[in-house]
């Protein structure tokens, strides 16, 4: 559903590529940058959650899904919009799935092969990327609609803005929660001999969503056009 | 019959979906602003998660576990395709949602009527392709133990989007900070209740 807002929030977006239109030109900069900020997929757009949740324990993981979902999002929004006038439009979603989950495999095979311990930790987290929302979402808002370029880099745009909030988050919670930044200590010895301790909540699940929460509120309190009605 | 119940409670409350996993978000909180659709999509996905789960054990079960093909022929127990797993369950979510979308409106008009529109957003639920993942990954033993586990999921999913959306009626009233309306104010009462839903965690069945 939150698709469909953001269709009508930019219709110029929907002109079709012209061959004198600069790779890099201010229109197709605007795709890479604004998920990034204002129009987030997970704070604005609600896409993409569940996963952004559970695996922000620690910085690692959460990079690591997030270069995952960068990988399968350029890819698969470049296939279906080369794809785009052969999909008959009743079976659309079933393809989308299986080029989505095509990609997934992918990808899940590459952190199977080269990186095997944060692969088990992210266990079927890396498989619910093909129901992820956001990748469904943009194929849906925009691959569907649009060219090869333009797609890759609105699916490279919003990969980013999930990775982005996916970062903050999973920083604040092994910052707090463990002291550590990628495994490293951080919060020096001495600290914890004043009497500093970690604060073990920020381990627990329900944390990544009050942490979510409150970036909203530090968005939206600068941003205020993104202030709901109630 | 002891250890079904034990299995049904267990995914209901201390594997809660959404407090414990995080699984079916993107739903929850675009369709959780009144009651009436909430309970329409969370039968849907009870529905749906029912049906799906046991389908694709059977699929893990004689297809894709290593080893899985022996009942064809014994010279295929070298053989494991569970890396066709994410595909396989996606395409029987898909096919089993139009499936039942189809079924539904011809044989329950009424159903259709209430659950109609929800029916194609759950074929990108993660609530269902999670529990098809971890039914993969908890090693079921028999076909029953996999369906109560879907059912469970799903009442749990039901549970969970049910409170959300009365809070969220009530809310309304509220003086919500204004940059915290809406998403933000859902996200901490989401995290609270999944805070106090920590507290069944400690419960042995």
């Amino acid at each position: 559903m939150a698709d469909k807002k953001t269709n009508s929030k930019k219709p110029t977006l929907f002109f079709l590529n012209k061959e004198s239109e600069p790779l890099f030109s201010k229109k197709n900069r605007v795709l890479l940058t604004d998920p990034l900020d204002d129009n987030n997929p997970i704070t604005v757009q609600v896409l993409g959650i569940c996963s952004a949740l559970a695996i922000t324990v620690q910085l690692k993981p959460a990079l690591v899904m997030s270069l995952s979902v960068v990988a399968v999002m350029g890819a698969s929004n470049v296939i279906i919009s080369l794809l785009r006038n052969l999909i008959p439009n009743r079976i659309r979603i079933i393809v989308q799935l299986v080029v989505v989950a095509s990609m997934v495999i992918l990808v899940d095979q590459i952190l199977r092969a080269y990186a095997y311990d944060v692969s088990k930790q992210l266990s079927i987290f890396i498989g619910l990327i093909i129901t992820n929302c956001i990748v469904m979402g943009r194929l849906e808002a925009f691959a569907l609609g649009n060219g090869v370029w333009k797609s890759f880099l609105d699916g490279i745009g919003n990969a980013a803005g999930y990775g982005f909030i996916l970062i903050v988050v999973a920083f604040f919670r092994e910052l707090f929660g463990s002291g550590k930044l990628f495994g490293f200590q951080i919060i020096p010895e001495s600290f914890y001999e004043m009497g500093y301790e970690n604060n073990g909540l920020m381990l627990l699940s329900p944390m990544a969503l009050i942490t979510v929460g409150i970036f909203i509120w530090i968005q939206r309190a600068r941003n205020r056009k993104l202030i709901e009605k109630n | 019959m002891e250890n079904y119940l034990n299995l049904f409670v267990k995914s209901i409350f201390i594997e809660n979906m959404i407090f414990a996993y995080f699984l079916g978000m993107c739903s929850y909180l675009a369709v959780s602003k009144t009651v009436k659709t909430a309970v329409g999509l969370g039968f849907a996905v009870i529905f749906v998660l029912a049906i799906t789960v046991p389908i694709n054990f059977l699929l893990d079960t004689y297809l894709l576990r290593p080893g899985a093909l022996q009942w064809l022929d014994p010279s295929y127990t070298e053989i494991d395709l569970s890396f066709l797993s994410f595909i396989m369950f996606i395409a029987v979510i898909a096919s089993m949602v139009q499936l039942v979308e189809m079924i539904v409106e011809r044989f329950a008009p009424a159903l259709y009527g209430a659950l109609g529109i929800f029916l194609p957003l759950i074929a990108v639920n993660c609530a269902i392709l999670g529990g098809s993942l971890f039914m993969q990954q908890k090693d079921f033993s028999g076909l029953a133990e996999s369906a109560i586990y879907g059912l469970g999921s799903g009442v749990g999913w039901l549970l969970a989007i049910l409170a959300i959306a009365a809070i969220r009626e009530k809310i309304i009233y509220s003086n919500v900070p204004a940059p915290l309306r809406g998403l933000g104010i859902t996200f901490i009462i989401t995290g609270l209740m999944a805070l106090g839903f920590m507290s069944f965690m400690g419960i042995k069945l």
